[in-house]
Parts: structure tokens; sequence; C-alpha cells
């Protein structure tokens, strides 16, 4: 198992280093030179020139591109010139808002999926089987920035029971923090809820149909049993690779639904910055987001040696 | 009163019939045999007995077991049976284990359920039948996994859970049909200690008529989801009294007619055709962390013979021997590690497939499953016509046709035929239609890799007829990969047993298996399951 | 000897249809597809309104029977909008997927077929590609090299190459030791005839399945983008552009973003049924009951 993990591990680092070199490498082609952009239009090319020293873009690409890899080992990102501020700290003031928003989003997501999805697989072919699946059918096909317009418009501008957009920040307790995510996450969750009742539902199917299930069958064991002891287990490969996707789906989808609610989070942050052509920070967002989906990659790995006594043998 | 009394059962799934009014009894210890082509029924009048059909299925009739009406049952009676007084062992093993549980837990999950004791009485249960099976717990851990086992410790595991709790019946579905013949007799030894031990019933059923001959005190016969005939097993089969029976008994008995077997002249002393000069082939082991792998696996080890022209040769062997992967090398599907091998004295190693085409021209393949030859979409035409695709000069399209429709004539097979599609034949039509795409380039060797196992009896005899008469008519050499001793001695002149990699043993075909010296070819020889010794074996016991 | 009655593929196209016809998810995903195919289609000669027209006495007016969807805010009839719309929505979809299509069922076939390294560097491509989230990386690209419908087709279509080459990699890996295959490579075929004569024809269901399952994804994307300004630009319309122009208007005219939203909505959904049939009809693998 040590080994498989490793192995993962390795094939982990390898995208992260590529990755790397095409954020690197895509941030180089483009126009604009970050010293002009931060010192203004008025600025005298002489003191351009002494900031570009300063900033060592007058190296050599592969010298420039270590600095950089060399930068965000110890923690450094580089600094926004938009908002003049490094920009590790602009990315956890702004993670304190995006990560409790995909978390609760998956969180959300889950404990709605798996419930739905086994009921559904359990009642196979009854009407509450193609009820639930033919809701999901929709869910899968709403957009979630419509769905949270809707959602604004019912619950916010309509019932006026929660806040339409913005966010007071954690400050203030933890309550208004809740509140201002409670429309968001909802938003994003339901459509991720549908696919991953889905994806559940079809892999016990699928597991439902094996030669185990009806071993376990004639062992004398009743459906209901089958189901929780035989089949779910078998069923968490696909749930946890979705699962593992969605997470990484959810770190992005942010970008939208931020926008839609006016959230200060990490998607408004990259978003803006890519608008207004800030690409240190642009730089620093994307590599920390590709580095938390190999992340998420090898923790959906271990989940599956955990699961599955087959992978634990490699 | 019997212990399984069957009237009048009818089974349908959706609309189609599948059965028609089975009426069977199993007494009480008694070892009843159940024997049918596939399709017949007989694993849906098990399953019936179970009650775990299909979902769209509708029983009519009668069936008790041990007095109780199963069919009324409801779904929580039937779970206090099932794994309690009737146990069931399937065919598959690779697939019959929950690949995440440790098989321990599998074995005392029913000890549990059904008997209410405590985790660790329940286990220590599992351990006595896990020994009983042959899976003593010094070697076998009651923390195994499925994967780390052997197929054929795997279907141990399966009759430890189905026997766990001394049922009165045990129903065993083919529960030998994937394993090779030297696991199948062990499994099938098993089976038989364990119901006289414990006094079960055994509803046996199997396609083989030689493996129920050995095992049954009763015989049923089975097709089209009727039962045709009953009775005791010698009795039923040498009086063979419905013509099924005799249709049946013959063709697994059956020797096709070789007009110059043994009589061929050796050709050693001439060009072999084929000759096989000292071919290894290693796999490189599994990768176990960045530099490190397994040991290599050497599938081939060494291995040299020669074949002359006409020659027909049985490769044999237990499954894993490596006899397909000779088979592949021999065809230049798969390169060997080292060695040579040479078709007409020429090598056929490392060419391009461009220079391989006039070697490929005289070497031909027919494979096993005849649902599996060919690609679904394509027209017979088109599938037989495949091979022309060697010739230097491509025929035009009259002249395709008219090969075609002479290979498809050579086989039995109607030249207006192929305009069809391969579903619309059956399994022996497929597997002739297979052999004219290997006869249409007018090969010298056809390399054949159990071309018969995955047929019906009364279809393998016509098929054994087949490749015996293109044998005898067009001088075509046959390399003949097989576990089927009967087949091999119906239709070969010369034999090679191999095991491990290595060929052991090899001769006159009728030498070697009526008097094998090696220990590998001795194991294949007994365990082979014969009709003809069954029944000389059972008539003796009978008196 | 087989105790699971598992359906076959279908045999030929008229048991196709048969098999398919017989498929809920399939007649309505397929009657959904055809509605907005031809509402597409009927949008090129004739919309209830000339949406090029702008009407500013009527803006913003509500559902009537003039204005079945109402108007938005140059006094444009929505339903027209949103005929027009679709065209934008389903080109840029339908193109992204050839995209994908295009390149990424040769790659996966090619990788399938030689394996060793050059499978493990298409392996690679897709982890490196899969690490990006694709809707940043769409954001980047369409931001970067400026807005509009080609580079949103550019920007979805990068990321249906892997996901083609997956499907057909895995597809293709599994027919290679099929008997069939092994009796072409005796026949002295090479890899790309093989792959031409058996491969490709065997996968295609699969991929025919995967393609509506990424057009689905394709309008659902390209809808997000417009949502940002970074699709489709005025004067063209799509969807998502509705929406965009929608958004800041919600709270006195919510039929704006309503009507687009649920074109999206229908138009996902019929194309996902679709999808769902066609597997029912041509993977019969996942109806086997028991």
């Amino acid at each position: 198992m040590i080994a498989f993990l490793l192995r993962r591990a390795g094939i982990g680092l390898l995208t992260l280093v590529l990755a790397s070199i095409v954020v690197f490498s895509v941030m180089e082609i483009l126009p604009g030179d970050p010293a002009r952009l931060m010192l203004g239009m008025n600025a005298t090319p002489e003191a351009v020139e002494s900031l570009r020293n300063q900033m060592g873009l007058n190296q050599p690409v592969p010298i420039r591109y270590l600095d950089w890899i060399g930068g965000l080992l110890v923690g450094d990102f580089g600094r926004s010139y938009t908002y003049s501020s490094p920009v590790i700290d602009l990315i956890a003031e702004r993670a304190s808002v995006s990560l409790p928003l995909a978390l609760i989003s998956l969180a959300l997501s889950t404990a709605i999926a798996i419930p739905v999805g086994l009921f559904a697989a359990s009642r196979r072919g009854r009407v509450s089987d193609t009820l639930s699946m033919g809701a999901a059918q929709v869910g899968v096909a709403i957009p979630n920035f419509w769905f949270a317009l809707i959602l604004v418009y019912v619950f916010a501008v309509w019932l006026r029971l929660l806040p339409a957009g913005g966010f007071p920040g954690w400050g203030g307790g933890i309550w208004p923090g809740v509140r201002a995510l409670v429309l968001p996450s909802v938003a994003l969750a339901l459509p991720q809820a549908a696919i991953l009742a889905r994806v559940t539902r079809s892999a016990l199917l699928e597991v439902l149909g094996e030669d185990y299930i009806r071993t376990a069958r004639a062992k004398g064991m009743p459906r209901r049993i089958v189901l929780w002891r035989h089949a779910l287990r078998n069923a968490m490969i696909p749930v946890l690779t979705i699962m593992g996707l969605q997470f990484a789906f959810l770190l992005a989808g942010t970008i939208i639904i931020e926008n839609v609610f006016y959230l200060p989070g990490l998607g408004r942050l990259i978003f803006q910055a890519i608008t207004q052509r800030d690409l240190i920070v642009v730089e620093g967002v994307v590599i920390l987001l590709v580095a938390t989906i190999v992340l998420i990659n090898i923790l959906v790995d271990v989940a599956y040696a955990i699961v599955d006594p087959r992978l634990r043998a490699r | 009163m019997s212990l399984v009394e069957i009237e009048k059962l009818r089974l349908s799934i959706g609309d189609t019939p599948i059965l028609n009014g089975v009426d069977l009894t199993v007494d009480k210890g008694e070892i009843l045999g159940l024997v049918g082509e596939s399709g017949s029924g007989k694993s849906m009048t098990a399953l019936t007995l179970m009650r775990l059909l299909p979902q769209a299925s509708e029983t009519t009739g009668r069936v008790i077991f041990d007095g109780r009406d199963i069919l009324a049952a409801n779904e929580d009676e039937m779970c206090r049976l099932r794994g309690d007084e009737v146990g069931m062992v399937f065919q598959e093993p690779m697939t019959a284990l929950n690949p995440v549980h440790p098989i321990g837990r599998q074995v005392a999950e029913g000890i549990r359920w059904h008997t209410g004791s405590n985790r660790a009485d329940a286990e220590n249960a599992a351990r006595r039948m896990l020994d009983r099976v042959g899976l003593p717990e010094s070697r076998f851990p009651l923390t195994r996994y499925p994967h780390e086992l052997s197929g054929g410790q795997r279907q141990r595991v399966v009759i430890a859970i189905a026997c766990a709790l001394n049922p009165k019946l045990l129903i065993a579905d083919e529960p030998t049909t994937a394993l090779d013949v030297v696991l199948q007799k062990q499994i099938l030894d098993l089976l038989k200690d364990l119901v006289d031990e414990r006094g079960m019933g055994l509803l046996l059923i199997s396609h083989d008529l030689a493996v129920v001959t050995e095992m049954a005190d009763r015989v049923a016969i089975m097709r089209r989801g009727e039962i045709l005939e009953t009775g005791e097993t010698t009795r039923t089969l040498s009086e063979q009294v419905h013509p099924y029976t005799r249709q049946l008994a013959q063709a697994s008995m059956h020797v096709p007619q070789r007009t110059e077997k043994g009589a061929r002249p050796r050709t050693r002393a001439s060009s072999p055709l084929l000759s096989v000069e000292g071919v290894t082939r290693d796999y490189s082991g599994r990768r176990t962390g960045f530099l490190s792998r397994e040991r290599p696996f050497r599938a081939v080890d060494h291995v040299s013979f020669e074949m002359g022209r006409g020659q027909s040769v049985a490769l044999v062997g237990r499954s894993g021997c490596g006899k397909s992967t000779l088979a592949r090398m021999i065809l230049a599907l798969d390169a060997p590690t080292s060695g040579d091998i040479k078709l007409k004295g020429e090598t056929v190693i490392g060419r391009g497939e461009a220079e391989l085409r006039p070697l490929r021209r005289d070497m031909q393949v027919v494979f096993q499953d005849p649902y599996g030859s060919f690609n679904p979409r394509h027209t017979v035409e088109r599938l037989v016509a495949e091979p022309l695709h060697l010739l230097d000069e491509k025929p035009s399209p009259a002249d395709r046709r008219e090969r075609v429709a002479a290979a498809l004539r050579e086989v039995g097979l109607a030249p207006a035929d192929m305009a069809k599609y391969p579903h619309e034949f059956s399994g022996g039509q497929r597997q002739r239609l297979s052999i004219a795409r290997a006869l249409i380039t007018r090969p010298a060797l056809i390399v054949a890799d159990e071309p018969v196992s995955a047929l019906d009896v009364s279809i393998r005899a016509q098929i054994l007829d087949l490749f015996a008469e293109l044998n005898s008519r067009l001088g075509v050499a046959y390399l003949f990969i097989t576990h089927d001793l009967t087949v091999a001695r119906a239709i070969t002149d010369d034999v090679m047993v191999m095991h491990e990699g290595s060929i052991v043993e090899s001769g006159r075909t009728a030498d070697v298996l009526d008097n094998p010296r090696s220990e590998a070819a001795r194991a294949l020889v007994e365990a082979a399951p014969d009709l003809h010794r069954a029944m000389a074996r059972r008539l003796v016991q009978s008196g | 000897m087989s105790t699971v009655e598992v359906e076959a593929a279908p045999e030929s196209f008229g048991d196709f249809l048969r098999k398919a016809f017989a498929s809920r998810s399939f007649l309505i995903g397929f009657a959904i597809t055809l509605v907005v195919a031809a509402t597409a289609f009927v949008s090129l000669f004739w919309t209830p309104y000339d949406i090029t027209n702008l009407v500013v006495a009527d803006r913003m007016k509500p559902v009537s029977a003039e204005h079945w969807f109402g108007t938005d805010h140059f006094g444009r009839d929505i339903l027209s909008m949103i005929m027009v719309g679709s065209r934008t929505s389903i080109a840029v979809a339908i193109v992204a997927v050839v995209v994908g299509v295009g390149l990424g069922v040769p790659l996966g076939c090619w990788a399938a077929a030689r394996g060793g390294a050059v499978d493990d560097a298409l392996m690679r491509f897709n982890d490196l590609v899969f690490a990006f989230p694709a809707l940043l990386t769409a954001i980047m690209i369409t931001s970067i090299f400026g807005p509009g419908a080609v580079n949103a087709i550019i920007a979805i279509g990068i990321f249906n190459i892997p996901v083609f080459a997956r499907v057909a990699r895995a597809g293709a890996l599994a027919l290679w030791p099929r008997e069939y295959v092994l009796a072409a490579r005796a026949a002295g075929k090479n890899a790309a005839r093989i792959t031409v004569e058996h491969i490709l024809p065997n996968i295609t269901s699969m991929l025919l399945v995967q393609a509506t399952i990424q057009f689905a994804l394709g309008i659902l994307a390209e809808a997000s983008l417009s949502y940002l300004g970074l699709g489709a630009q005025p004067p063209m319309t799509s969807w998502g552009r509705m929406l965009f122009d929608a958004q800041t208007r919600m709270v006195v005219a919510p039929h704006l973003a309503l009507f687009p939203g649920m074109a999206i909505v229908v138009t996902v959904l019929g194309l996902n049924l679709l999808g769902d049939g066609l597997r029912d009809v041509l993977d019969p693998r996942l109806r086997r009951e028991r």
C-alpha cells in the first residue's frame, strides 16, 4: 500500500511540476510589463527599469522560473500590484470565505446525495425511484448560477429571509458569516448532489448485479443487510471519484457563485485579477488550486486503498 | 417423503418461457445429477429452489422443500431457509466472493445471522469449516482477502459458506466448469466427502455427463425447460431409453472417423513444417515501487519441438501452464524473450508486419469463443475474407466472393450465408465460420486454441468431425491447444504435455495418455472426466 | 449456462430503433432535443419578433399574450431572443464536442494501440489537464485571448480532448485482446487498419453517449462563460448572455432570468435523457437484473 501511495504521490508531484511550467510559460508569453503596470503610465523609463531589476524581470527565463518556484516553497507568492500587498496574505484572507463555502457545499451535497442514491437503488423501478431520479436528472441540468439567481429572488428579495449577497466577515461571530453562506452553498450543492445521487444509485445497482451479492443472498442475508454490508462499500469507489472531482469543481465553481453573491472569496479574487491583468495574483492562485486538486486526488487514492483491499496489496 | 419435490414447475421471465413443467425430486442424502446443454433451464431450476430469480420472473406449480411450500413462502421465511437449510455453490469462483471482506468474515456472517452466536463463536465455527474444506488457518488465516486466493481456493471458501451450517440440501451449479481438470477432481472429491459425511442431499448441475456419472446416485436429463428422463445413473446412461439421452451419451464419447489415423508417416525426416527452438517468454513483474518490480514471471521456459506437414498435434496442460502464450508466439502475435520459431524454415521472429505476410498466409488460427471471435458489425463475407488481405494481389470482388463461397462449402455452410451477420448463427455454426476464415488462404498450419471447449457436447462432436475431415482431405496440420484429453485423444496423432512453462512429456497421443510417465501428465489423465471409465467404475461398484 | 439475463446490444439499425423507442429516457430526451433543434433551425428564417428592432417603449414588459416570455431591457421579445440565442449555445457546444472528438479519439486510439511510453505520456497529459479547474482555465483563456464565441469554443473544446481520449482509450484497450482483433492481426492487418475496421466501429456507441454528455456540459459551460461576460458578445446573443444582462435587473424583472435559464435546463435535461437512453440501448451491461 505504501508503494502504491508513493507511486500515486510521485505522479501527483510530476503533474504539479508540469502544471507549474505551464502556468509560468502562459504568464510569460502574455503581453504587459508587470513593472510598468505596477508603476502606472506616468513612470519614467528609468524607474521602470530599476523596478524590473529589483523584481528580477531582466534575468533569463529558467532562473526566474526557479526563483518563482523557490518563493512558492517558502510561502512567498510575490506581491500584487493592484492590491499592493503580498499575494499570500490576499489568499489567506480570501480562503477564509471560499474554503468554508466549498466544504459546506460538499458536506451538504454528500448528505443529500448518498441517502437519496441508496433509497432509489433499494427501491429500483418503483415510483419513488423514478421520481427521485427524475428530480436528480433535472437537478443535473440546472446551471448553478441561474439557480443562485432564483434563490436570491425567492429567499432574499421576496421572502427577505436571508441576505442577497455580501459577506460580513468572521469577526462578528460565526452566525452572520454562516448566514451569508447559506444561499451560495445551497446553489452550489444541489446540482452537485443531483450528480452524486445518480452516481451512487448506478454504482449500487452495478454492484447489486455482481455474483458475490447472490452469494450473500444465498447465505440467507436479507436485502437490506446485503445493501449496507456488501453493496455500499463496493460502490464507494465511483462515488469517491466523483466526490474528489466535485471538491475540485467546487473550489473553481465558487468563481461564478461568488460573483452572484458578491462574496470576497478566492474566486472573485482571481476573476478580478484576470480582468485587471494582475498576473502575479493569477499565477499564485492558479498554482494553489492545482496543488489542492493534486492533493485531493492523492487523498481519494488513499480512500480507495482503505475501501478496497486489492489496492492495499499493491 | 422426499427432501425436494418439484411438480409441474413453470417459469417465465418477462414473456420468455424458461421452464415448461419440471418434475423433480431429491431425497435426503442423495446426489441428483441434473444434466443438460446450455439454455436448458438447469440453473433456473436451482435458482427457483432458492427463490433468487431475476426480477420479472413468474412461477407456477409446486416446489416443496422439507414439507414447506417454497413458492408460497415470504421473503423472511426464505432468508431463514437460505444458507441454513439450503446452501448453494456457484459456477464462477473468481467473482462469487465479496472482494472487500476477508474470507473468515464471509464464512462467519451466515453463521452469526442464522444462529445468533457471538462473533468469537461464529469465527471459531468458520475456522473449523475452512479447515475442513482444505484451507487450514496456518496457511490461510481468516483475515485473507479473496484476491489473495486462487480460483480453486476461492471455490473452497464458497463451499465452506454453503456448508457451514450443515444444510439439508446443497445445490452446486456447475461448480467446476471454470476450473481445470485437476482442480475439478479435487473440488468434486471434496463435495462428495462433505455430502457423505454430513448426510446432505446434493443437487449437482452440470453439462458434463462424465462428471455426473462419477458423482450422482440418480440423474435427470433436461432439455428446453423440461425433464426428459430421470433414473438411477448407470442404468439410465447404459440403457439410454430416451433418444436425447442416447444422443448426449454418444456425443460425449464421440471419436471422429480419421481415415489415415496412425498410418500417417512421421515426417521428422523431411524438413519440418514448424520448428520451435528454445523459446522462452518472460513477463516483467508488476511494479511495486518507483524503480522496483516483482521478479519477472516466466510463462514459457525453453520450449523446443517440431511439427511435420499434415501432422495433428495436441498441446495439453492445466490452465496457466503457458500453452496459450506459446500458441500466440507461434502465430507471431507475441514475441519470445529468447529462442527461435521457424515456419517452413523461415523465422517468424523480429519481422515487420509486411515481411510476415507470406508466413501468415501459411498459418491461421481458430479461437475458443465462437461469440468473441467475430466483429459483430461485419458481414460473414467480410469476416471470412479477412485473411485474403495477406495475398500479394488483391482479389477482385467476384473472385473474393468465389473464395468465400468455397470456404463456406468446405465447412458445411451455404454460400448464401455470406450476406448474414455473425449473430444470426448458432455457436457451432460460428465455429464453422472461424474454421472457414482460417482455411481461406489454404494454410499449411492451423493453430486452434480450445476450439471446442465453449460448445455443447453434441455440437462439439460435429466440429471435431469437421476438423478430422479437413485434416484428411486437405492435409492441413493442426496444433490443438486444449485442456480436454478427450479432444486430444479424438483427433491428434501426437501430444505434448506442458507444465509450468515447459514441455514435460511428448509422444504418440494414445501412448502418452494411456501410459503417462511424467507426474504432470499422470495428474491430468487421472483427473480427466471420462464417461467410459466412469461408467465402468460405477458398474463395478454396483456389482 | 448464465443465470443472468443479459440483454444483447442492438444487432442492426432496425433493432436499435425498436429498443430505443421502448426506452422512456430515449423517447423524452429525443423529443426535447428534436424540439430544441427545430426551434434553432426555425429561428434562421422566422422569429415572432425581429430582435434587431429595439422598441424602448416596450422595455421589460412582463409575460403577456403578445410577448409570451415578456420583453428585455431593450424591449426585445424574449421568446425570439431565446430562439436566436439557442443557435449560439448549440453551435458553441457542438463545435467544442467536434474538437474533443477530432483530437481526443485519435489520441486515445493511438495510445491504446501503441501502449508503453505513448500511453504513459497520454495519461500524464490527461492528469495535467484534469489538474486545472476547467472553468477557471476557460475563464483565463477567454479573458486573455479576448471574450467571444470562438475563444469560448477553444476553452471548452480543450477540456473535451482528454475526456474523449480517455473514453476512446478505455474502449480500445478492452477490444485489443478480443479474439476478433487477434484474428485480424493473424490476417496481417496493421494497427491503423485494425483501429479503423475493428476498434472504431465498436467504440462508436460509447463515444456517442459521451458526446451527448459533453454536448450538455458544453451548453452549461457556454452559459457560464457568457454569464461572466466572456462568451458571446453583442450583437450576438446566447442564453448565458441573456442571463448576464438579466442579473442586475433581477429585482424588477425576474422573468428576464427565468426563461433563458429554463431554456438551458430543458435543453440540458433533454440531452442527458437522450444520453441515458442511448446508454441503456447501446450498452446493456448496466441493465441486467436479478
